[in-house]
C-alpha cells in the first residue's frame, strides 16, 4: 500500500549526490509489529533482535526505511547502460528480481577467475570492468545503491556461504583476525562480540555481529554503509589502524563472519542505531 | 498508488526525501565551516488548504522521514512541498478519493 514515485531523474550516476530523491505513501493505520523469531536461528541471533523497537519499525516499513533510498538508485542503475561495450546489467542479465534471486545470500565466495576469495561489491567492480566501465569506489553511492539493491533480492532467504574448498584459506584467516587482539586496547573482535554478546558496553547492548543485514542504514551515520565500513570502524574504536577498502584481510573476515551466521536470513537494507 | 480511503477514515501520510541535511556545524578538511544546508519548511496542502506544516532544525537528520495523520472527509489532492536553504524546492502530490 505505499506509493514511491519513481522520480529519480535519468541522471548521469554521478550527479546521485546531488540528487534529491522523494516519495509519498498514504496508509491507512496500521501497527507494525517486528517478528524477532525470523531473525533467530539457533543460537545465532541477527542484529535485528538487538536492535531498539522504534529502529526496528523502522526497517519494517520498506517505505519509511531509508535505505530503500539507495534501492531506487540501485534499480535504476541497473537499467541504465554505462561504459564502452554498451550496456547495462540488464542488457545480460534481465530483471534483477528472477536472475539475482539467491546470489547476494552466497558472498563472499571463491571466484575461479580472481583465484581468490571475493565480496559482493569487488564481484559488481568485476562486471563492471566487463562492460567497458570503471569499477565504482568503495561507498559510493553507485556501489552502496547496487550492492544494496542485489541483496534485496535474496531478502528472507538464509544465508549460504561455503567455507569449505578454495575458500576455507581465506575462511581460515578471517577466523584468526576475528579472534586476535590489536590496537592500543589489545581487543579481539571475538572479545565483545562472542564473550560478551547481550552484555552492555557502557550503554550500548553488544550484539553477535552478525552481517546479514548489510549494507545498512546506520542512523549514527545517516547513510548506508558496507559491512566493511563496519569493520574500519569497529578497528578504530579499539585503537587499531583500519585497513583500506577490499583488503584481503577484510574480505576474509567478511567471509568468515557470514559464515558464522549462515542461516540467519538476509536482510539488507537493515536499519541499525 | 494507493487512493481510497473511507469517508471519516485516519489515514496516515508519510513522506521521505533524500537530503544531506548540512547542520552547518561540522568543519571540512581545511578547517572552514560547511554551510548549513536543510531543508527549512515542509508544507502539505489539500485542495489548495494547507493541512500541515513543520519548520525543520539543523538537529534533524538526514533524509528527514515526516508522517502525520489526516481525517478524510473528501476527495482531492494533497500537494507537498519541501525547500531548503538553497532556495531548491521540491515537490510531490498524491490523490486520494473517498469511497
Amino acid at each position: 500500500m505505499s506509493l514511491r514515485p519513481g522520480v529519480l531523474p535519468a541522471a548521469a550516476a554521478t550527479a546521485f549526490a546531488l540528487t534529491m530523491v522523494f516519495g509519498i505513501a498514504l496508509l491507512v493505520r496500521s501497527q507494525t509489529q517486528g517478528d524477532l523469531g525470523k531473525y533467530t536461528v539457533g543460537n545465532k541471533k541477527s542484529g535485528y533482535v538487538y536492535a531498539t523497537p522504534q529502529t526496528r519499525a523502522m526497517q519494517d516499513d520498506d517505505f519509511q526505511n531509508p535505505g530503500f533510498l539507495w534501492i531506487d538508485k540501485g534499480k535504476a542503475l541497473w537499467n541504465s547502460v554505462d561504459g564502452g561495450a554498451g550496456k547495462s546489467c540488464a542488457s545480460c542479465h534481465n530483471a534483477a528480481e528472477i536472475s539475482m534471486k539467491g546470489v547476494g545470500a552466497s558472498y563472499p565466495k571463491y571466484d575461479a577467475k580472481a583465484g581468490h576469495v571475493i565480496d559482493i561489491e569487488q564481484r559488481i567492480g568485476m562486471e563492471r570492468e566487463r562492460m567497458g566501465a570503471a569499477p565504482w569506489a568503495w561507498e559510493s553511492e553507485q556501489l552502496l545503491a547496487m550492492t544494496a539493491y542485489l541483496k534485496l533480492q535474496s531478502r528472507g532467504m538464509p544465508v549460504d556461504v561455503s567455507s569449505d574448498g578454495p575458500a576455507h584459506g581465506a575462511w581460515q584467516q578471517g577466523k584468526t583476525f576475528y579472534e586476535t587482539r590489536r590496537g592500543q586496547l589489545d581487543m579481539a573482535c571475538a572479545q565483545c562480540h562472542v564473550q560478551n554478546n547481550n552484555r552492555k558496553l557502557r550503554t550500548e547492548t553488544l550484539s553477535q555481529g552478525q552481517t546479514n543485514g548489510f549494507p545498512t542504514y546506520r542512523l549514527s551515520w545517516q547513510t548506508l554503509g558496507s559491512v566493511q565500513r563496519r569493520f574500519r570502524e569497529c578497528n578504530e574504536q579499539i585503537r587499531a589502524e583500519p585497513l583500506p577498502y577490499g583488503s584481503p584481510q577484510y574480505v576474509a573476515l567478511e567471509l568468515y563472519l557470514a559464515s558464522t551466521g549462515n542461516g540467519l536470513p538476509v536482510e539488507a537494507p537493515s536499519v541499525r542505531k | 498508488m494507493p487512493t481510497t480511503a473511507k469517508k471519516g477514515d485516519i489515514i496516515d501520510i508519510k513522506t521521505l526525501i533524500s537530503h544531506p541535511m548540512v547542520s552547518g556545524q561540522a568543519k571540512d578538511a581545511a578547517g572552514k565551516i560547511i554551510p548549513r544546508d536543510i531543508i527549512n519548511t515542509f508544507t502539505c496542502t489539500f485542495n489548495g488548504k494547507q493541512v500541515f506544516a513543520m519548520k525543520l532544525e539543523p538537529a534533524i537528520s538526514a533524509n528527514p522521514f515526516i508522517s502525520f495523520p489526516v481525517k478524510m472527509t473528501q476527495d482531492g489532492t494533497f500537494d507537498f512541498q519541501w525547500v531548503d536553504d538553497n532556495g531548491q524546492v521540491y515537490k510531490d502530490s498524491a490523490k486520494v478519493t473517498v469511497t
